[in-house]
């Protein structure tokens, strides 16, 4: 079986098991990228393979739930020595904590296609509270999701030792979402 | 009416100089720095590397655009196929001053890290991440060090000789 006919599966089932309420993440036209600075040089990385969980109806934010789960091991960034670095304990700790996830915990519609998503994001383990604001915009049936938000690497551990020297690899990096979703109803 | 020097110009020796300390400098602090395991260090070093090279780059065109505006000293009355090599090696030797740093550009933006001058200004990727032509163009750079390095040794050698052989003055030219 091949990704795409596993993921159709997946989705199919998830949906039955949820009902019609769900809502599907189209995984082949989503991305999930981050941009890390290294002595003021942006260095863009990506995550190859994420699941969500979304039950959201435009018109009932406020009831809405969202979870994703990113696979750690998918990461993508610089060249190949980094990716690899990158697994390290210092780092993402890929061998103890190949998953990182989001769990909403309120959504607010600001209007204009507009939500604001507030919830808990756990890398390595820590968990802490993240904010981001998303544009929706829907066509042929499906809805275009997009927004970013930084967060601070060192509040999940994330390079240590040497690696918390934020003067060569910046505390900052910015998460940029690009997510295709089915089944949404009308904005 | 003017009398010609037979030395080159102060800017030219300046320049000769100044990139005679930065190419020594930047191609040594090279070999050094790809042994270093992945750490905050090598960050930092290859930094500096890649600062050293573009400000190569920069003063190499001033210094080409200087040479073509002011005519060197006549060199000392010797064999023709030693002005040949001699002007053979100072064409290879300007060309490298340019492919040299221009290669490590590129291998750089290849591999995913666009320069940042001084981790201020950043400047264009001319080519694209793309993993194979990073494999390529790490080749390129290193082959082209290796070229620039043996063609330095050779130039150094020939001023040596014409200074404590040939006695002929020619490396007075350009002494400080």
């Amino acid at each position: 079986m091949n990704l795409r006919n596993a993921v159709l599966l997946s989705i199919t089932l998830f949906a039955l098991h949820n009902g019609a309420s769900a809502q599907q993440l189209i995984a082949d036209q989503s991305s999930i990228s981050f941009t890390s600075k290294q002595m003021g040089v942006p260095v863009d990385g990506r995550f190859g393979k994420f699941e969500a969980q979304i039950s959201f109806n435009p018109k009932e934010s406020s009831a809405a739930k969202i979870s994703f789960e990113v696979d750690i091991g998918s990461a993508v960034i610089g060249d190949a020595e980094t990716v690899r670095e990158l697994r390290k304990p210092v780092w993402f700790d890929f061998a103890k904590f190949p998953k990182a996830s989001f769990q909403s915990s309120a959504v607010k519609a600001l209007g204009a296609g507009k939500f604001e998503v507030a919830g808990t994001l756990t890398i390595k383990g820590r968990a802490k509270p993240v904010t981001t604001t998303v544009q929706l915009s829907q066509q042929a049936g499906k809805t275009l999701v997009e927004g970013s938000f930084p967060l601070k690497r060192l509040d999940f551990t994330l390079g240590e030792g040497d690696w918390k020297d934020v003067s060569i690899v910046a505390d900052e990096v910015v998460v940029k979402l690009k997510l295709n979703l089915a089944g949404v109803a009308p904005l | 009416m003017h009398i010609s020097t037979p030395r080159y110009s102060l800017i030219a020796i300046a320049l000769h100089w100044l990139l005679a300390l930065l190419i020594l400098g930047s191609f040594s602090f090279g070999l050094y720095m790809v042994e270093l395991p992945f750490s905050p260090a090598r960050i930092k070093q290859f930094n500096w590397h890649k600062w050293a090279g573009i400000t190569i780059l920069g003063l190499s065109a001033l210094r080409l655009l200087w040479r073509l505006t002011h005519r060197p000293p006549a060199a000392p009355a010797g064999p023709a196929w030693q002005k040949a090599a001699a002007q053979g090696t100072h064409g290879l030797l300007y060309a490298l001053f340019f492919a040299v740093p221009l290669a490590g550009w590129a291998y750089s933006s290849a591999a995913g890290f666009p320069v940042v001058y001084f981790g201020v200004l950043p400047l264009p990727d001319w080519v694209s991440p793309n993993p194979a032509l990073a494999d390529t163009l790490k080749l390129v750079h290193r082959t082209l060090n290796y070229t620039l390095a043996a063609l330095v040794t050779l130039h150094a050698a020939a001023a040596l000789k014409h200074h404590f052989l040939d006695r002929d003055g020619l490396l007075r030219r350009m002494l400080p």
